[in-house]
């Protein structure tokens, strides 16, 4: 992957940067231009809170091969406290336990790694909150 | 606007088809279509193809099929809306036809998936979900339908048997149907016990990886009078989008582009979900079926599975859906899959559907409903036996 | 007073057996487990490497440091000898990641298993001479054995950081000193994917020597004796050595346990006896003094006394205990689930 196009998301994966719409208050994750709720253009950067609530997850068998040495791998949709909702790997975790409204923490971890030539991107994972 | 009719439809056999070319596949189906609709020339055509230039490295690839087909110079165009790009296809093409712009266009689709490895197919199918933000994390598409899977299950109790009930019944459909990939029947028990692809979708729930290409000719009502044919009239056409990323709606359960697509079609037609007999719908996993079939209104909402597990979906049963065999059993050559349903519509329409899956009781009316990515597109065409 | 105002560290969940290891090899479990005296060691998992322990390492480092503004760390460095690129900072992804960028110095050390120490001496002189108002040194690592060799029983994964500044401190810098000299007892070159070590000599004239060399000096300089301290915390190649050379100084086992990660952790190079501190100073009471002693193959030791203040129990709860992570929720992984994550099985390309 070129290394542009990781660099560019650093804000959202790396610190988990989100826009918030300075008229009706909708977060979008990752930032827009235009808030799909009110129409309004000015946003303020915020910071999205590292935990939440699984809300579905799947179990991936058959993974695309940047990803064959993490499978069985577990990806699922969190929903965070202020109701954004992202999509991430599910690690740390017998994939056999998984269970749908189960707590979540953010980590940061690699996500891909492009063999052993390419720049490895980083970003956040979710992990069980077990403490 | 002009009334639009469907004059000549055009298929061949899907599935694997290593001898053949990406550009003869179309072709083949369009001469289909083009001597079934018994016309001497088409004014223009549109093709739905989602990703030539990753599947065989070709885009530009209307003017390269115009050409191919023997109608070098007519204007031709290609759409993408990835896997409903057959439906959009049909879609522009039926606008070309009312607007008064062309009398007689083709619409076709064509896709050939198996110049790639598996691995290739997938990198290509996933460019549908939020790159950055679904698939950079390693999601896959059998992934964001289990996604919606497991969220159905835990708010419906729909059940494994259920998802399975699906791809007994388009397995059903599809072994009567002489272009589908695989032809064969299959059971509960064959399909619960299939490979895990994502939990808790298995390969059987999983529409297949497919060379394919239909086409269809859409004309005036006046000009299919006198061409002589059954008029198979276009009544409705509905079109919706919504986030391709699936983590950005706020019900993982519903498609609402589909509910929208649908109403705005069936608004069109002026009818009801209750005046249409039978439909094709995007089943490219189990649970897509089930959750069109509740999204467009043919089952209560949360009802879908169990409907299905009822036979109330198949060729005898309350609302016969993808007589054909649908995606799982027919194939999802996903560029030509929306024209293809068209193609399953008409033959049900004209009382043509071979093998023993023709309707009884002369269906009038024919709904198709074609999906893109995890629901950020969808296309719904209502069609009427005149 | 200048010292440590935010401290944490972070394990990877998975674990390996020492028994696990020797099937494969055919070796004498048993033996192992008696000459290196561990039981188990950290795996990293494909997703986790020095940079992704470091940014979560931080994390817990800058919750016990209360609200202090990330932007307001003038220095990261980060030691280790398994930074992911071989060129490309770590340093400048793990200030990125917590927003400290654009105005911080930034700095990648490597010094076999001292690097993390090294990072920690150097910010403690930035924020004394006032270059830096806050500094943030790390040590971690994710480090290799050849498949077989004695190092493969024993190299691990794990992170310690801390900011160090001049307000809030929980533990003073009382004390430091240092004792180099060149011996290759243990060394990787350029192109090679796993380390090579001369055996026993990484012992009595690298390790020990070294250590003692370190120890006394620092002792001497503070004229303090062992039973001055509360704790030491000693580099922990494996469980054997830490023990031993802080018998051989005067220091008892109850002063080295706090610190002594390694009979279930293994060696986590970088950040052994950064997170030997973590874990003291988990337990660690005001006044307490401590003595920290790194070791880096090459070879040198970094020495640190310490005098832990009242702030300690305000913060040490504030993120997760060291002990914790290295004691709960852990998955043992097989050999080949192990292999399969460390790359050490070939794949097509």
């Amino acid at each position: 992957m070129f290394p542009s196009r990781i660099w560019r998301e650093k804000g959202q994966r790396y610190r988990l940067e989100a826009g918030k719409c300075r008229t009706c208050g909708y977060i979008a994750f990752p930032p827009r231009l235009v808030c799909p709720e009110c129409g309004a253009v000015e946003f303020e950067t915020i910071k999205l809170p590292d935990i939440g609530k699984l809300l579905t997850y799947t179990v991936i068998r058959v993974a695309p091969s940047q990803f064959t040495d993490e499978a069985p791998y577990a990806i699922g949709i969190a929903e965070l406290p202020n109701g954004v909702k992202l999509t991430a790997q599910l690690v740390d975790c017998d994939v056999e336990k998984i269970k749908v409204g189960m707590d979540v923490r953010i980590e940061f971890r690699r996500i891909q790694t492009h063999d052993t030539h390419g720049v490895i991107s980083y970003g956040y994972k979710f992990v069980p909150k077990w403490y | 606007m002009r009334d639009v009719a469907v004059v000549g439809i055009g298929m061949n056999k899907w599935g694997e088809l290593w001898g053949k070319s990406f550009r003869d596949i179309f072709v083949e189906a369009a001469l289909i279509a083009i001597k079934d609709a018994g016309v001497d020339k088409i004014d223009s055509m549109t093709i739905g193809c989602m990703t030539g230039g990753l599947f065989v490295g070709q885009e530009h690839l209307a003017s390269m099929m115009a050409d191919y087909l023997g109608y070098k110079h007519i204007p031709a165009s290609r759409v993408e809306s990835a896997c409903a790009s057959g439906g959009l296809a049909f879609r522009t093409a039926y606008i070309e036809v009312a607007s008064g712009m062309s009398d007689i266009v083709l619409a076709g689709g064509v896709e050939k998936m198996t110049d790639v490895s598996g691995d290739g197919a997938t990198y290509a199918l996933a460019t549908a979900a939020d790159q950055e933000y679904e698939v950079f994390h390693g999601a896959t598409f059998p992934g964001l339908y289990a996604l919606m899977a497991v969220a159905h299950m835990e708010k419906y109790g729909t059940t494994r048997d259920m998802l399975s009930a699906v791809s007994v019944k388009n397995h059903k459909n599809g072994a009567k149907n002489p272009n589908a990939q695989y032809p064969f029947e299959t059971t509960i028990e064959e399909v619960n016990n299939s490979v895990m692809v994502a939990s808790p979708l298995r390969i059987m729930d999983c529409s297949p990886i497919t060379d394919g290409a239909a086409a269809v000719i859409l004309t005036t009502v006046d000009i299919a009078k006198k061409l002589g044919k059954p008029i198979i009239k276009v009544i409705g056409s509905g079109h919706a989008t919504d986030t391709i990323a699936l983590h950005s709606r706020k019900d993982l359960t519903t498609l609402a582009a589909t509910k929208l697509a649908g109403e705005r079609a069936l608004k069109m037609a002026g009818k009801t979900i209750k005046d249409v007999d039978f439909a094709e719908v995007h089943d490219c996993f189990t649970i897509a079926e089930i959750i069109v079939s509740e999204s467009l209104g043919i089952f209560p909402v949360g009802k879908g599975g169990e409907m299905a597990a009822k036979g109330e979906s198949s060729l005898e049963g309350s609302f016969p859906i993808n007589t054909s065999g649908g995606l799982k059993s027919k194939g999802h050559p996903v560029g030509a899959t929306g024209i293809a349903q068209i193609y399953e519509i008409v033959k049900q329409l004209r009382g043509q559907a071979e093998n023993g899956r023709q309707l009884k009781n002369n269906p009038k009316i024919g709904m198709a409903q074609n999906m893109g990515g995890s629901g950020g597109s969808s296309l719904v065409h209502i069609l009427e036996v005149a | 007073m200048v010292g440590i105002v935010g401290y944490g560290a972070h394990i990877p969940r998975h674990r390996i057996k020492v028994e696990e290891i020797a099937k494969v090899w055919g070796a004498d479990a048993p033996s192992y487990k008696k000459g290196l005296l561990l039981t188990q060691k950290s795996v990293p998992p494909p997703d986790t490497d020095t940079i992704t322990l470091s940014v979560e390492a931080t994390k817990n480092a800058l919750k016990r440091a209360g609200n202090i503004n990330p932007a307001d760390i003038g220095a990261i460095y980060i030691g280790s000898e398994s930074h992911p690129y071989a060129v490309k900072p770590s340093g400048t992804i793990v200030a990125d990641a917590i927003g400290a960028c654009p105005r911080i110095h930034c700095a990648d050390f490597e010094f076999a298993c001292k690097a993390g120490s090294e990072a920690m001496y150097v910010c403690l002189g930035l924020v004394k001479s006032g270059y830096v108002k806050y500094g943030l040194a790390i040590g971690g690592d994710t480090s290799q054995g050849a498949p077989g060799d004695a190092l493969e029983y024993s190299a691990a994964a794990g992170a310690a950081a801390f900011i160090m500044g001049s307000d809030n401190v929980i533990a003073e810098i009382l004390y430091t000193d240092a004792y180099m000299t060149d011996t290759p007892d243990f060394w990787r070159r350029e192109h090679e994917y796993y380390p090579q070590h001369g055996g026993r000599f990484t012992g009595e004239p690298a390790y020990f020597t070294h250590t003692m060399g370190a120890a006394k000096a620092i002792m001497e300089k503070a004229n303090m004796k062992p039973k001055d301290f509360t704790y030491a915390v000693f580099h922990q190649p494996n469980g054997k050595f830490p023990m031993r050379v802080g018998k051989m100084l005067g220091f008892t086992k109850e002063q080295i346990e706090p610190g002594w990660l390694s009979p279930v952790l293994g060696n986590t190079y970088s950040g052994a006896s950064p997170m030997g501190l973590t874990s003291t100073l988990d337990i660690a009471k005001p006044g307490d003094k401590i003595l920290m002693v790194s070791y880096g193959s090459g070879a040198g030791s970094d020495a640190f006394i310490w005098q832990v203040t009242d702030r300690i129990n305000d913060v040490r709860d504030k993120a997760v205990r060291t002990r914790k992570l290295l004691d709960e929720n852990l998955t043992f992984v097989d050999y080949g689930t192990y292999a399969k994550f460390r790359h050490k099985i070939r794949k097509n390309k």
